[in-house]
């Protein structure tokens, strides 16, 4: 098991990682999510001992980690962009750790890596000749040949485009469950963390805002800027949160933060207002809405509706899409 | 079509030139060697190759050139971690000390080590004057900063992250060296060692001032046989020798440089504290700087030395470089550095001039197979005085310059443009990778909002480009100011450079006289020092890399 205890790391002076604790159990999956420039890649690369923290401490099982080099961490990092050895071929980049350990059967080893993740044959071929997915494949086949104690992704997908990242962040989650792997991953990305993560830390300029199983953290965000990163659409307080809060049936809160389909055209809803503006996309009609005591809000209605604006709407409210925010703001 | 005209209009003046004072005296050294007597003879080249004492340079050339680049790619390529990849106090002077050696005038290289090294010099215990050894640590001084320069600049713009990624693999710091490091620096490494070993094979003044007649490299065999002997088809013969060999180098180094190195993915990665594993590293450097520093100050110390039996200290030898010594064709030092300066003046704008023209001919992007090639054969072209030996450049315009259509002896440009040829590959050099390295789309964008290609010139690669170029410039102007190996043949007697007073001086038996070439020496060294140093303060990478 991972333990960071009040970890500090400064870049020339200027903090970039600020008393952050937070622990990976054995064969879990930990997301730190953040928005870039928030220092998680920077936690990341002191836990793989690229970067000497100023203060704090870095464990595994108890046994501090200050004095232990990179290469003797077993930690394997995997990079962004996939940092393949470019004069290596695939089979060599994937039997590197292998051949560092000069361990027996690299060969087999290899092979079952890359059909593991789908790149069978591709042993010979050099990385310049692969796709931007097909890198990050034998970059993960790669780390995972070193049979890491620790597996440490930052921002694995990130690089990749939309379709493709969809595809391979199910292949990763399928990949790292099978194999048990204990991981913790740095990203920006919200459904990357929510498809691959069992828990998910939150940092914000240089520190850890909250941290908990995914699900947890997703129902109640710490606070209104955390519900925002988290992807909700807008976050209500006072007055419009109580009304908001009566009707989806849910217990007072100070906030509560709205995905942007929380609220749904419904004949029987209990909320009314006028809608001011009308967008459709191909699910569904996409609508702001000017609710009575609430203020301006998003909704989504049927394409078959027809809102436009100035109609006067009722509305109800999926208490599923909503979060009560832990702190007020 | 308009394209390959365009390429010819700006290879034009470069082509001519290189044309008329390389290729056309080149040949007319071959032709010498191969129609000894106006008739097609081989069989004296072949007479030359079969004598004994030619096999002994030919050996000697191999041997100490072989063993001067190793010794200078293990002492430089610590060196150019320390100096490219860690951070500490006073980083840039030591750069700029290290980059001293290479351009110091290969005579004043000379005399401070015999100065070193002489019997009762500062290291005359060792027993190592007139010896090879001798030689063999003077060119490795000589060259060392060609390798730091190389390979520290292909190191300053690796990326990390590899090495990172190989040690979170569990590589220990010697792995992540040996199988990430080492292969992506391969191509800087076998540039710098061919460069230098091209370096060693074809010094002059340097061989020449310790080696005297009893060692000989084939330069300055090629130097004795026509200046001593007067055996002109010997020396052709060599000289024909050398063409080839040299030819084959820099084709080996064109083919290093060519793999895809660093330079695709150049980053410059921000250097580190020093930290405790570093310290073999430090230390060798510090060894390195030590080494470098000790022939220079022996120069300075015996240039302020009485020569007399008491070996006070005195200015005396300082005074006599104003001072008209008597005897034929007698000029004072003072009078051959005004001769050196002006004629340094002329030859930097030569090569400046050439030299851009070359840089941006061969940088531009190719369009068609037919272009691409042509670029590559100009590029190799203007490549060619980078090797081709100094004595043979000198000698071939003594043999085809002296009649119609160019008859050039008494001219006083015929220096200049020798010491231009000798400088424009180091111009060159410096240029192409700043050019190179501009995206073409700026200059695509440029253009697709109204820049001509002046225009767009001017906005895209001059702002890239004034640096380098005033780096460039002191580069030449310092290699012209050494320059020996032509200026020894074609420098007018009345009228020296004060590389060839020096020799002079040296040549002679007097004691007051070595201690006036000590002193000269300095000053040369000096003068060459403080432009060196201007020109690391411009910071550009390229600079002396290869």
């Amino acid at each position: 098991m991972l333990s960071l205890d009040d970890l500090h790391v400064s870049y020339d002076g200027h903090p970039a990682v600020v008393g952050a604790s937070l622990e990976v159990p054995d064969g879990e999956v930990v997301a730190v999510l953040g928005p870039s420039g928030c220092g998680k890649s920077t936690l990341l690369r002191a836990v793989a001992g690229l970067e000497p923290p100023s203060a704090g401490r870095i464990s595994w099982d108890d046994a501090d980690l200050a004095r232990v080099p990179t290469h003797k961490r077993g930690f394997a990092l995997m990079f962004q962009d996939g940092q393949l050895f470019t004069h290596l071929t695939v089979a060599r980049n994937v039997g590197y750790a292998l051949r560092v350990r000069r361990a027996a059967g690299a060969a087999a080893r290899v092979d079952e890596l890359l059909a593991a993740v789908g790149l069978e044959g591709y042993g010979d071929r050099l990385p310049a000749t692969l796709s931007g997915g097909e890198r990050q494949r034998v970059a993960l086949a790669r780390s995972l040949a070193a049979d890491p104690r620790l597996l440490l992704l930052d921002e694995p997908l990130s690089a990749l485009d939309a379709g493709l990242r969809e595809r391979l962040a199910s292949d990763l989650g399928v990949i790292l469950r099978e194999s048990g792997t204990t991981t913790l991953l740095v990203t920006h990305d919200q459904e990357e963390a929510f498809a691959l993560a069992d828990r998910l830390v939150v940092m914000r300029a240089g520190r850890i805002v909250q941290q908990g199983p995914t699900a947890d953290v997703w129902a109640r965000p710490a606070d209104a800027a955390t519900a925002l990163f988290l992807g909700y659409a807008r976050v209500l307080d006072g007055a419009p949160a109580a009304v908001v809060l009566a009707a989806a049936g849910l217990a007072g809160a100070a906030s509560v933060a709205l995905r942007r389909s929380a609220l749904t055209l419904d004949d029987a809803g209990p909320l009314r207002g006028v809608v001011l503006e009308s967008r459709a996309t191909p699910d569904q009609l996409r609508l702001v809405v000017r609710v009575d005591g609430a203020g301006v809000l998003d909704a989504v209605a049927s394409p078959a509706s027809h809102a436009a604006p100035g109609d006067a709407v009722t509305l109800a409210v999926d208490p599923a899409r909503t979060a009560l925010v832990a702190g007020a703001v | 079509m308009k394209r390959l005209v365009a390429l010819a209009g700006l290879a034009a003046l470069p082509v001519v030139v290189l044309g008329g004072f390389f290729v056309l005296p080149v040949a007319g050294m071959v032709a010498r060697g191969f129609w000894p007597d106006g008739a097609f003879d081989p069989g004296a080249v072949a007479e030359v190759l079969g004598r004994p004492r030619v096999h002994r340079v030919l050996w000697f050339t191999v041997w100490t050139s072989t063993v001067a680049t190793v010794a200078a790619v293990l002492l430089g390529v610590p060196a150019a971690y320390v100096l490219y990849r860690l951070k500490f106090v006073g980083r840039s002077v030591v750069r700029g000390l290290l980059l001293v050696p290479f351009v110091l005038p290969t005579v004043v290289v000379g005399v401070a080590f015999r100065q070193l090294l002489r019997e009762g010099g500062p290291l005359g215990g060792l027993g190592l004057d007139g010896t090879p050894a001798g030689i063999v640590a003077a060119l490795v001084f000589f060259n060392v900063a060609v390798v730091i320069r190389t390979v520290g600049a292909a190191w300053e713009g690796l990326d990390r992250r590899p090495g990172e990624a190989a040690a979170a693999l569990g590589a220990s710091p010697a792995t992540v060296f040996r199988t990430v490091t080492l292969p992506a620096l391969r191509p800087s490494i076998v540039g710098a060692a061919s460069v230098v070993f091209l370096f060693c094979a074809t010094a002059f003044g340097v061989v020449l001032t310790l080696g005297g007649s009893r060692y000989a490299s084939v330069e300055t065999e090629i130097y004795l046989l026509t200046t001593n002997l007067l055996d002109l088809p010997a020396a052709a013969a060599l000289s024909v020798v050398q063409l080839v060999v040299v030819v084959g180098l820099l084709a080996i180094s064109a083919r290093a440089r060519r793999t895809p190195d660093a330079a695709v993915a150049r980053t410059t990665a921000p250097p580190l504290r020093v930290r405790r594993s570093d310290v073999p590293q430090v230390v060798l450097t510090a060894v390195l700087l030590a080494v470098v520093a000790t022939p220079v100050a022996a120069l300075v110390v015996g240039s302020l030395r009485d020569a007399g039996a008491d070996g006070g200290w005195t200015l005396d030898h300082y005074r006599d470089l104003v001072a008209t010594p008597d005897g034929p064709f007698s000029v004072s030092a003072a009078d051959a550095l005004l001769t050196s300066l002006r004629t340094a003046v002329d030859a930097t704008w030569m090569s400046l001039l050439l030299g851009g023209l070359v840089a941006v001919t061969v940088t531009r992007r190719s369009r068609g197979r037919a272009e691409r090639r042509l670029r590559g054969v100009l590029d190799g072209f203007f490549m060619l005085p980078l090797g081709v030996s100094a004595v043979t450049l000198g000698f071939g315009f003594l043999i085809t310059l002296d009649r119609p259509p160019l008859d050039l002896r008494d001219s006083p440009l015929l220096v200049p443009v020798a010491q231009a040829l000798v400088a424009l590959p180091l111009v060159v050099r410096t240029l192409v990778p700043v050019l190179a390295g501009l995206d073409d789309r700026q200059r695509q964008a440029a253009a697709s909002l109204g820049a001509g290609p002046l225009r767009a010139f001017a906005t895209v690669d001059l702002p890239a480009v004034w640096r380098p170029l005033l780096a460039a410039a002191g580069f030449a102007f310092a290699v012209s100011l050494g320059e020996f190996g032509a200026t020894s043949f074609l420098a007018r007697d009345a009228e020296p450079t004060l590389p060839v007073v020096i020799y002079r001086l040296i040549g002679r038996p007097g004691l007051d006289d070595y201690g006036t070439a000590l002193a000269a020496s300095v000053v040369l060294a000096a003068t060459t020092a403080v432009v060196m140093l201007a020109v690391e303060r411009l910071r550009v990478p390229a600079v002396g890399a290869f």
